[in-house]
């Protein structure tokens, strides 16, 4: 059981700072996911704590103990790569006592361990094989076997599944999660699908241009992003931003919006900023899942609903649910939908919008706004 | 080799049975041009003198003697030593086979470092590693004097198999680096934090997956090795050359009578090592040159 805290971390690449002072800290048994576009810092971050990159500057620690210096076989870390990373002319049994036999482990010990960790990931018939002969699931297990066999105080995932077909995807995220659940090591987990993150994690740390725009458990990050790029980044669709102006309507703060052909629809909150900006400007951002088709049924259940009329451009209906793209002012929104009900296109939707959920952006700083507590 | 799809568009580049014949008759032409030295030679190696010397020495053979090979291998005389050329063929054997051993390795070295462990300036040593690659060996003559000269390896096998290693790294390393540049990092990676350090991920992970190009490699030295003949020449004499160079005093020294049909079978005797390994190893050279690494 351990422990892993980042203070002040940077790393420069030549005159190129690519991670520009990274706190972040897991406790026992912890699921951080790391996530961001391409290009973030996410897996020269992984790479760090793993000691396969040198550290320009801060600290690393594994359970209080200083690694900035470690060798990457003294850390205590295993690690699962995207390309799962088998040795090619090794059995699948050779591959996961390789580790052990660097280490000079005693060989009924090893054969003990590959014991235990082929059951755990149920590979047993698969540890004559080599790689070649293996599927890209069955590697990816090998490659969890490999890392799992070490009995490590951390492990490192680096976007272990992006190599795998749709639904491998999803069926070895559920393996993933449940071998979590099983183990309980805490994990460090690199990936830049949100999807992912969000379903794995216990804690998400959303990257993005070498720092940490947020770091929190999946619902908070989703429901209360830090600020524009943490809200566009984590969710698909994307959430909607619609510039609008902050007033006060009955005394109570709303937020007025443009139309579709002119006019303008002014928005209850439902709760209060903690700040105004200088010339009322702000950006209201809302979820997909937040726009519904209006009536009074709905509004009965959800007091927090606005009311407006929007023209449905264009549907797309995936089976489950039913997106459509809606006009709003100069831009569009993406809204999800209820097949039944759903919208149709060139209708005129009475479309409500739950402002409950609702969230407020200062347009000049992309920052949220955040609530008063109710 | 896999079989080439035949080349087809605009209906087919090959139009019928004229076009088709043309492209063979060209091709035999040129297979033909190919072989004919060695048809030549090995033919000369079972005439009778005398049938060559009446009916010249590209001809088609009308007797058959079995006296000129053995007669070159153990007896032949050269500026009055007679033993043949065997003692040549072992020297070339005993050159050619560690020198070809230790550049290979040393170049798998090499490339394994220069690909795998780079570290500031590995770049421009490895730049300036293949400058070798485009320098005639005639230019390193003179260093080669001086530097055999201090080691005591003058006319010496020994001191060959020092030449031939030197001047075969740059090829060598060139093959590795090349081929270990598409091997994943991740691999290696994997292997550090397994515990694993530069030797064992060198022999555990790194050897185990080059043999296509160490195949390359080898049949590269070795024939390379064995057909050189410059060092051979200027570095060693009589007894002590390797076959190549002794080969060159059997056509030029000695009487004036040209025994051909010893002199064929001299030629066959040196250039049966290296047709043994193209023989054998010729579609592993084309494979390993052409096949990327493990992904």
């Amino acid at each position: 059981m351990a422990t892993l805290t980042i203070r002040s971390l940077r790393k420069r690449f030549g005159s190129v700072e690519v991670l520009k002072g990274i706190d972040l800290e897991a406790r026992t048994g912890e699921f951080i996911a790391l996530v961001g576009p391409s290009g973030c810092g996410k897996s020269t971050l992984l790479a760090m704590i793993a000691g396969l990159e040198s550290v320009t500057e801060g600290e690393i620690r594994i359970d209080d103990r200083l690694v900035n210096a470690v060798a990457p076989k003294d850390r205590d870390i295993a690690m699962v790569f995207q390309s799962y990373a088998l040795y090619p002319t090794m059995t699948a049994r050779q591959n996961i006592t390789f580790g052990m036999e660097s280490r000079g482990v005693p060989k009924a010990e090893q054969d003990e361990a590959v014991k235990r960790v082929a059951a755990l990931l149920q590979i047993e018939p698969l540890l004559h094989r080599k790689p070649g002969q293996l599927s890209g699931g069955q590697r990816q297990r090998v490659a969890m076997g490999r890392a799992l066999v070490r009995d490590p105080k951390l492990f490192l995932f680096d976007e272990p599944l992006s190599n795998l077909d749709a639904k491998l995807r999803v069926d070895m995220r559920t393996e993933i999660k449940k071998l979590h659940q099983r183990v309980g090591k805490t994990t460090v987990y690199v990936t830049h699908d949100q999807i992912e993150a969000m379903t794995l994690a216990t804690r998400i740390a959303v990257m993005h241009k070498g720092s940490i725009q947020q770091f929190d458990e999946p619902h908070v990050v989703y429901s209360r992003p830090s600020n524009m790029f943490v809200a566009g980044f984590m969710g698909s669709p994307s959430m909607n931003f619609i510039p609008a102006e902050l007033v006060d309507a009955d005394g109570r703060p709303a937020a007025r919006i443009a139309l579709h052909g002119g006019g303008a629809a002014t928005l209850p909150l439902g709760f209060v900023p903690e700040r105004r900006t200088a010339d009322g400007r702000v950006v209201l951002g809302v979820r997909p899942e937040h726009l519904f088709r209006y009536d009074d049924d709905l509004k009965a259940r959800k007091p927090g609903l606005a009311r407006l009329e929007a023209p449905v451009d264009v549907v797309e209906p995936t089976g489950a649910e039913t997106m459509a793209v809606l006009k709003l002012g100069e831009r569009e929104i993406v809204g999800r939908f209820d097949p039944d009900g759903a919208p149709r296109t060139g209708e005129k939707l009475p479309l409500g919008i739950d402002m409950a959920n609702a969230c407020l952006f200062d347009p000049a700083t992309e920052i949220l706004i955040p609530r008063v507590a109710a | 080799m896999a079989e080439a799809p035949t080349l087809s568009y605009d209906g087919g580049v090959v139009r019928g049975f004229a076009g088709r014949f043309a492209v063979y008759a060209f091709l035999s032409l040129f297979a033909f041009i190919y072989l004919m030295p060695l048809f030549v030679v090995v033919a000369n190696s079972f005439r009778e003198l005398p049938e060559i010397t009446r009916n010249g020495l590209i001809a088609f053979p009308e007797s058959f003697s079995l006296e000129a090979c053995p007669k070159a291998w153990l007896h032949h005389c050269v500026s009055g030593t007679c033993e043949g050329v065997h003692r040549n063929f072992y020297n070339s054997l005993f050159m050619t086979i560690p020198a070809t051993i230790i550049s290979t390795l040393l170049g798998a070295i090499n490339g394994y470092v220069l690909s795998k462990w780079r570290f500031r300036g590995s770049d421009t040593i490895f730049a300036v590693m293949t400058l070798g690659v485009f320098m005639p060996g005639q230019i390193s003559l003179l260093p080669w004097a001086y530097i055999l000269g201090a080691l005591h390896l003058s006319n010496s096998v020994y001191g060959l198999i020092v030449i031939h290693c030197v001047q075969g790294l740059s090829f060598t390393t060139l093959f590795c680096r090349n081929y270990y540049v598409n091997v994943p990092d991740d691999l290696i990676k994997a292997a550090r934090i397994d515990g694993a350090g530069f030797w064992r991920i060198f022999f555990k992970i790194v050897l185990p997956i080059s043999p296509p190009i160490l195949i390359v490699t080898v049949i590269w030295q070795f024939t390379g090795i064995w057909n050189e003949y410059l060092f051979g020449v200027v570095f060693t004499s009589g007894r002590g050359q390797p076959i190549t160079a002794s080969l060159i005093g059997m056509a030029s020294g000695g009487t004036n009578v040209r025994v051909y049909d010893v002199m064929s079978a001299g030629v066959l005797i040196g250039a049966i090592p290296p047709l043994l390994i193209y023989f054998f190893g010729g579609k592993y050279f084309v494979r390993g040159l052409t096949q990327g690494a493990i992904k």
